[in-house]
C-alpha cells in the first residue's frame, strides 16, 4: 500500500509539473495572438471569452504572474480550457471530449495488444534461442525504426484506393450518425482496421526485443535450471519460471514508454484523417490554435499518467516483493 | 516514435564481458584493438552509418540540382535524368533527399549529444551522491520520462516563432535525456559500491577525480548506448516536426519532403516515387543505428547474442536443444565404433558423451 501511495503522490506532482508547463509555454509566444483574434472575429467574442483568452494567455497585465497563476488554476477547475480558434466559439474542452473517445479506443486497445503480442513472441525467442524466431529480429528492427506515419502511407497506398476494402480516411462512412447501431459500428471497425495495423505493425517490435533479452538473461539463472532439473515440462519452466520473471521490466518498460508510443501513434490518426485527438492537433497546429493545442497536450499527458498508474497496479499484483514491504 | 528501450543494460554491468585469459600463448598477448567491429551487427551498423555521414557532408555538393529549383517535368517516374522522379513542381526528389541528409544527420547527433550531456550530469550525479540530490533530481527524470515527449516537443516548437534546425535540435535534446539519466544512475549506484572506488575513495581521492577517472569510464558502453538511442529518436521526431509542418519549410530534410508528397496527394496520384526514397532513407538510418546499439548490449552481455543453431540431432534421432546453463549428455549407442559426434556450434554448450556403462 505505501508503494502504492508513493506512486499516486509522484503522478499527482508530475501532472502539476506538467500543468506549470502548460502555463509557461504560452508565455514564450511573442506579439499578442488574442488581439488578433479578436480583429478576425470583429466584435463577436464576448467580453467573458476575451477575458478568458487573456488569462490563458497571461497577457492580463494588470496582475503579476503569480495572481495568473491562480487564475489559470481556477479556470482549469471550472473544466474552463479556454475557446478553440479554429471551431470558434465551441470551448475546447467540447472539441476534445468529442474526440478523445476515437484515440482512446484506437490507440488504447492497439497499444494493449502490441504489448501482450509482443511480448508473447519475446517469450518465444528468447526461449527459442537459435531457432527460426532469430530470423524475426532483422525485421523487427527494420520495422521499429520506420516512422509509423510513413508506414501508414505505404498502408494507404497499397491497400486502399476505388473498389478496396480498407477505406484510405475518416472514422466511419461520411453520412452516419454517430450511434451504437447496426450502421455505425460495422463502419467505424472497418475504418479502424488500417490504422490499427499500422500502429500493431511498427510497435509490436519494440517489445518482442525487449522481452526476448529480457528472456535470455532469465534464462541462465539457477532457478531455472533447478526447475529443469525438477523434470518440470519445458512448457511449464517457460511460463510459470523463466516468463513471469522476465515479465516484470518488461511491465515497468511498458508504463514509461507509454508517453513515446503515444506521440507516435498521434501520427498515425494525422495519415488517416482519423478523427480523434493526433487529428484535432494537426488541424490545431496549422490554424495556430494555442488553446486547443494545449488542451491536447494536457490530456493526453493525464491519460498517459492514469495508464501508468494502472501499469503501476499491475506491477504490484505480479510482482509479491512490492507488497511485502507496506 | 518507436523508441522503446530495449536495452538490458540495467541489468548487466560492463564488468560481465570479460575476456577469456589466454594462457596457451605466453609470448605477446596480442591486445584486439577494434573487437567491437569483429561483432557482425557493429561493422553492418557502422558501415551504413558511415555512408549517412559521408552523404551529409558531400551531399549538397554531388547534389545534381538544386532541390527547390523547379522544371517542366511534373511529377515524373524515375528515369536517367531524375533518378527518384520529381514532384510536383518538377523538383528533383534525388537531389531533396540528398540534401536532406545534412540537417536530419546534424539535428540527430547534435540532439544526442545535448541529451547525452545532460543525462551524464544528472544521472551520475544522482547516483555518485545520493541522499536529497538523488530523491530530487531521480523526481525531475521521471517527470521528464512519463510526459509525453514528442506532444511536448510540438508545442514548444510551434510556439516558438522561428523554430530553425539548431532551436529543434536543442528542444528534443533538453527533452529526451530522462531515460538514459535513469539507466546511468542505476549503474553508478552499483559502481559506486565497488572495492575499488571504495579503495580510491579511502586514499583521499577528490569526489570529481573520482567521478570523472574511476566511475565514468566504467559507463562509456552505457553512455554509447544511450547516445545512439537518442539520436534514433531525434531523427524521427525531427523528421515528424517537419511532416506536420511545425518547422519552418525553408530547408530540406526528409520529413519535409514526405509533408509535401502528403500535402500534394501524392498516395492518390500513384507517386510513389515521391515518398518512398525518404522513408527508406530514414528506416535505414535508423536500423544502421539500433545494430550499433544491439552490438554495444551485445559486446556488454554476451549472453544476449544470437546463439547459432542450437537444436542438435543426435544419432539415435532425437533432437536436443542447447540452452545456457545447460550441459547436454548423449547416450553412446550400443554398437561403440560408430562414435555420434553430432555437428555442434562450437560457440555453445560443449555435450558431454557418456558410455552405456551404469544404468
Amino acid at each position: 500500500m505505501k508503494y502504492l501511495l508513493q506512486r499516486i503522490a509522484f503522478y499527482v506532482f508530475t501532472a502539476w509539473a506538467a500543468i506549470t508547463l502548460n502555463f509557461f509555454i504560452p508565455r514564450m509566444v511573442p506579439g499578442d495572438p488574442v488581439q488578433s483574434l479578436i480583429t478576425k472575429f470583429q466584435g463577436q467574442m464576448s467580453t467573458q471569452a476575451i477575458n478568458s483568452l487573456y488569462v490563458l494567455f497571461g497577457l492580463d497585465n494588470d496582475k503579476g504572474i503569480w495572481g495568473q497563476y491562480l487564475d489559470y488554476w481556477k479556470q482549469l477547475f471550472h473544466g474552463d480550457l479556454g475557446l478553440s480558434f479554429t471551431f470558434f466559439p465551441t470551448p475546447v474542452s467540447e472539441v476534445i471530449s468529442g474526440s478523445i473517445a476515437w484515440t482512446l479506443a484506437l490507440v488504447g486497445i492497439t497499444t494493449v495488444i502490441s504489448f501482450f503480442l509482443g511480448t508473447g513472441l519475446g517469450v518465444l525467442a528468447g526461449w527459442r534461442r537459435g531457432s527460426w524466431t532469430d530470423g524475426l529480429l532483422p525485421v523487427t528492427t527494420f520495422l521499429s525504426s520506420v516512422p509509423y506515419f510513413w508506414l501508414g502511407l505505404i498502408a494507404i497506398y497499397l491497400l486502399t484506393g476505388p473498389g478496396s476494402f480498407f477505406p484510405s480516411s475518416g472514422g466511419f462512412t461520411p453520412g452516419l450518425v454517430p450511434a451504437w447501431d447496426q450502421y455505425f459500428i460495422p463502419s467505424a471497425i472497418k475504418h479502424s482496421l488500417l490504422p490499427a495495423a499500422t500502429i500493431l505493425i511498427s510497435s509490436v517490435s519494440g517489445w518482442i526485443l525487449s522481452m526476448r533479452n529480457m528472456m535470455v538473461t532469465v534464462a541462465s539463472e539457477d532457478y531455472i535450471t533447478v526447475a529443469h532439473a525438477k523434470g518440470l515440462s519445458d512448457r511449464r519452466v517457460a511460463l510459470s519460471y523463466a516468463a513471469r520473471n522476465a515479465l516484470l521490466p518488461n511491465v515497468s518498460g511498458f508504463a514509461l514508454s507509454l508517453g513515446f508510443i503515444v506521440g507516435g501513434t498521434l501520427l498515425v490518426e494525422i495519415v488517416f484523417s482519423y478523427p480523434g485527438l493526433g487529428f484535432q492537433l494537426f488541424l490545431a497546429l496549422g490554424a495556430k490554435d494555442y488553446p486547443l493545442m494545449q488542451g491536447i497536450f494536457l490530456v493526453i499527458t493525464i491519460s498517459v499518467l492514469v495508464a501508468n498508474l494502472l501499469a503501476d497496479i499491475a506491477y504490484l499484483l505480479l510482482d509479491p516483493r512490492t507488497r511485502k514491504e507496506g | 516514435m518507436t523508441s522503446i528501450p530495449t536495452s538490458s543494460l540495467e541489468q548487466n554491468t560492463p564488468e560481465g564481458a570479460a575476456m577469456p585469459a589466454d594462457t596457451t600463448k605466453p609470448p605477446k598477448p596480442k591486445r584486439q584493438r577494434f573487437r567491437f567491429l569483429a561483432n557482425g551487427k557493429a561493422a553492418t551498423g557502422i558501415v551504413i552509418l558511415g555512408i549517412y555521414i559521408l552523404f551529409a557532408i558531400i551531399g549538397p555538393w554531388v547534389a545534381p540540382y538544386d532541390p527547390g529549383a523547379r522544371s517542366n517535368d511534373l511529377i515524373q517516374p524515375p528515369s536517367a535524368a531524375h533518378w527518384f522522379g520529381t514532384t510536383h513542381l518538377g523538383q528533383d526528389v534525388f537531389s531533396q533527399v540528398l540534401v536532406g541528409c545534412r540537417t536530419v544527420v546534424m539535428v540527430g547527433f547534435l540532439a544526442g549529444v545535448v541529451a547525452s550531456i545532460l543525462s551524464v550530469l544528472i544521472g551520475v550525479t544522482a547516483g555518485y551522491l545520493g541522499g536529497a540530490t538523488d530523491d530530487g533530481l531521480s523526481a525531475l527524470s521521471n517527470v521528464f520520462l512519463v510526459i509525453p515527449a514528442l506532444p511536448l516537443i510540438i508545442i514548444i516548437t510551434s510556439v516558438l516563432e522561428s523554430a530553425n534546425d539548431l532551436l529543434v535540435a536543442l528542444v528534443i535534446g533538453f527533452t529526451s535525456w530522462a531515460w538514459n539519466a535513469r539507466v546511468l544512475r542505476a549503474q553508478t549506484l552499483s559502481l559506486r559500491r565497488r572495492d575499488y572506488v571504495e579503495a580510491s575513495r579511502a586514499t583521499g581521492e577528490k569526489t570529481w577525480r573520482i567521478i570523472l577517472f574511476e566511475i565514468l569510464p566504467n559507463l562509456t558502453a552505457v553512455i554509447a548506448s544511450g547516445f545512439v538511442g537518442t539520436v534514433i529518436f531525434a531523427v524521427l521526431s525531427e523528421i515528424t516536426l517537419a511532416f506536420i509542418g511545425v518547422t519552418s519549410n525553408t530547408t530540406w530534410n526528409w520529413g519535409t519532403i514526405l509533408f509535401w508528397a502528403q500535402g500534394q496527394q501524392a498516395l492518390a496520384q500513384g507517386a510513389w516515387w515521391w515518398f518512398v526514397p525518404a522513408g527508406l532513407a530514414i528506416a535505414f538510418l535508423g536500423t544502421a543505428l539500433s545494430l550499433v546499439n544491439f552490438a554495444i548490449d551485445e559486446f556488454v552481455s554476451p549472453r544476449l547474442r544470437s546463439a547459432g543453431k542450437t537444436k542438435v540431432k543426435t544419432a539415435s534421432g532425437r533432437t536436443v536443444r542447447m540452452r545456457v546453463g545447460f550441459t547436454p549428455v548423449l547416450e553412446a549407442p550400443a554398437h561403440a565404433d560408430a562414435r555420434p559426434v553430432p555437428s555442434i556450434n562450437p560457440h555453445g554448450a560443449t555435450p558431454v558423451h557418456r558410455k552405456e556403462t551404469a544404468r
